[in-house]
């Protein structure tokens, strides 16, 4: 079946067989390996809390999601009387459609026929829009329920994550500008480029450059909201709304919020792996530039393994290991962090990431348009400027120009807003 | 029927059934839903013509942020079912019943006139309406129009906070 594909549509993959052999590996994938995620997670977390997890059903209790599931389908499947019907039936699968279409332009390897499912000139642009509709399963979820702390679950997360998606956008435009392309596999292609373009035999990931580096941090950090993850979980945290916008919801439907949450975990982690790691790279490493010192070096092994190591059948393996990196890295920082308080969940978000991120877009377009000298010059001028407001502001602080301060500084705990408040 | 004329059926269907929902919904929020997938779906026949531009920015402007602060407001105002909105008059209903008639005929001579012609369909010029060109139009001949529009929307921001944050 393969071969004959493959005679008939030989470079391109442009026929629908091959898109729907992309759709059928990409399903596949995330539906085969969510069960392992959670047991992964449950795992990781009990070692973090110095527990030992599910170990008892099935080697290491590698067979404890099976088990889970099982459980899962033979639940009752309760209906509150005064929900909604219609939507509380239809949240769920609005939740899990963004978490699958997002994997349409996320790149696993250099074969252009089986992955990504869709090559379109737009990719990143994709993944910011269609991330923007997986608030509407949590919304419609937590006012299906017809319940106040499903609702409050529900309007958290829309405001969570129309807040965060702002700074997420941001971050990959500084990306989109230093690349020049929206097409995610050219955003991974240009990152096997010198790194710095001075150090041959390194690859130019992005987190290893300095404007890189600094959206990718932003970008990790959006994620970790737009996921509402830990510590950004708000929408469901279990001590104040008890779960939040999927507390009405049980057996099957629990169970498909719960595979969009980690089928979209497993995505972010892939376009973090793709736009800021060097995609299906596994290490910042220009493997046919060593290959061919190693040939220099008359050590053909080494070069044939090298080029096998960077090559097109060992991708798929190490942009998957960069996933399940994303996974951990999403477990330790549940296992590490307290949950934000929401107003520092919006400060977090509109006083640092943003502007953050936007002075990092400045600093990526001076970088490309004039160099390194006026980048480094104009961000002293900055540097000066904003240590001029600050000693401003806190000039101003110190006079006690209260009505200006209401406007900037909305903190409800200092004693300060509270006299204002008072007059 | 070829596979694309099957797909844009489909979606043609679900489109006229989503925004015939927006009208007909009792429940806002049904509506808004309804509007959401109508959006969506617009968005879809965007992609189907190639203008993945245009589709990509349906997408992220209006079914992922404008209807979002749409069920928003819905929910922070808690609206009911308009019980209010039946119309007694006959005479206005039938008005209504009438120009309503009109704008289908309009509009379906619109569309039924170029399939009747067996037209190819519109199609635009290479690479119209890709990203890179759409940047280079909104940053370089129109980059006047588009600043002004954002400090417009500057000052509408300002001026909501203001309203929002004014006290007695």
């Amino acid at each position: 079946m393969l071969e004959t594909l493959a005679a008939t549509e030989p470079a391109q993959g442009d026929s629908v067989w091959w898109a729907l052999l992309r759709i059928a590996i990409m399903l596949g994938f995330v539906l085969a390996i969510v069960p392992g995620l959670i047991w992964w997670e449950r795992r990781l977390l009990s070692w973090f809390q110095d527990r030992i997890g599910p170990n008892r059903v099935g080697p290491f209790g590698l067979l404890q999601p099976i088990a889970d599931g099982v459980k899962l389908f033979f639940k009752e499947d309760i209906t509150p009387a005064t929900v909604d019907r219609l939507l509380y039936f239809l949240a769920p699968a609005i939740a899990l459609f963004p978490a699958f279409a997002i994997w349409a332009t996320i790149p696993w390897g250099p074969d252009a026929r089986l992955t990504p499912i869709a090559d379109v000139d737009v990719g990143i642009l994709y993944i910011l829009a269609i991330s923007s509709l997986g608030v509407y399963g949590l919304f419609l979820g937590g006012w299906a329920s017809n319940n106040k702390y499903s609702l409050l679950g529900g309007l958290r997360s829309a405001a969570q994550m129309v807040s965060y998606e702002l700074a997420m956008g941001v971050a990959l435009a500084c990306v989109i500008l230093a690349t020049g392309s929206l097409r995610l596999t050219e955003v991974v292609n240009m990152q096997f480029e010198p790194l710095w373009g001075v150090v041959p035999w390194m690859q130019n990931w992005f987190i290893l450059t300095p404007w890189g580096f600094v959206a990718g941090i932003i970008f990790l950090i959006t994620m970790v909201a737009e996921t509402n993850r830990a510590p950004f979980d708000l929408p469901e945290a279990e001590s104040e709304l008890i779960s939040g916008f999927h507390t009405e919801y049980s057996s099957m439907k629990f169970a498909v919020f719960f595979m969009g949450e980690y089928a979209t975990m497993l995505a972010f982690s892939g376009i973090f792996a793709a736009v800021f790691l060097g995609g299906w790279s596994p290490l910042p490493l220009n493997w046919e530039y060593l290959a061919l010192r190693a040939n220099d070096a008359s050590l053909p092994w080494l070069a044939s393994a090298l080029t096998f190591i960077g090559g097109p059948i060992a991708a798929p393996i190490w942009m998957v290991g960069k996933m399940f990196g994303g996974i951990t890295f999403y477990v330790w920082l549940r296992a590490t962090l307290p949950r934000l308080r929401y107003d520092q969940l919006m400060n977090v978000g509109w006083k640092y990431l943003l502007p953050i991120a936007a002075l990092n877009f400045v600093v990526v377009a001076i970088w490309m348009q004039f160099g390194w000298f006026a980048l480094l010059g104009a961000l002293v001028v900055l540097f000066l400027l904003y240590v001029n407001v600050v000693v401003f502001l806190a000039r101003g602080r110190r006079d006690g120009d209260d009505e200006m301060l209401t406007l900037v500084n909305p903190q409800v705990h200092t004693e300060k807003t509270i006299e204002v408040s008072r007059s | 029927m070829s596979l694309g004329v099957a797909v844009f059926l489909v979606m043609a269907i679900v489109i006229v059934l989503s925004a015939w929902g927006v009208v007909v919904a009792r429940n806002p929020v049904r509506s808004a839903l309804s509007l959401v997938i109508n959006f969506f779906t617009l968005a879809l026949l965007y992609f189907g013509m190639h203008f993945d531009l245009l589709g990509i920015s349906q997408i992220l402007v209006y079914t992922g942020l404008i209807m979002m602060l749409f069920l928003f407001c819905i929910l922070l105002l808690n609206l009911g079912a308009p019980d209010t909105l039946f119309e007694p008059s006959l005479f206005k209903r039938s008005i209504a019943w009438f120009t309503g008639g009109v704008l289908v005929l309009a509009v379906a001579s619109q569309v039924i006139g170029p399939l009747a012609v067996a037209d190819a369909g519109p199609s635009a010029p290479q690479g119209f309406g890709e990203a890179g060109s759409v940047g280079k139009a909104l940053f370089t001949g129109w980059v006047y129009a588009f600043e002004i529009a954002s400090v417009l929307l500057l000052v509408g921001i300002v001026g909501s906070i203001l309203l929002a944050k004014r006290r007695d």
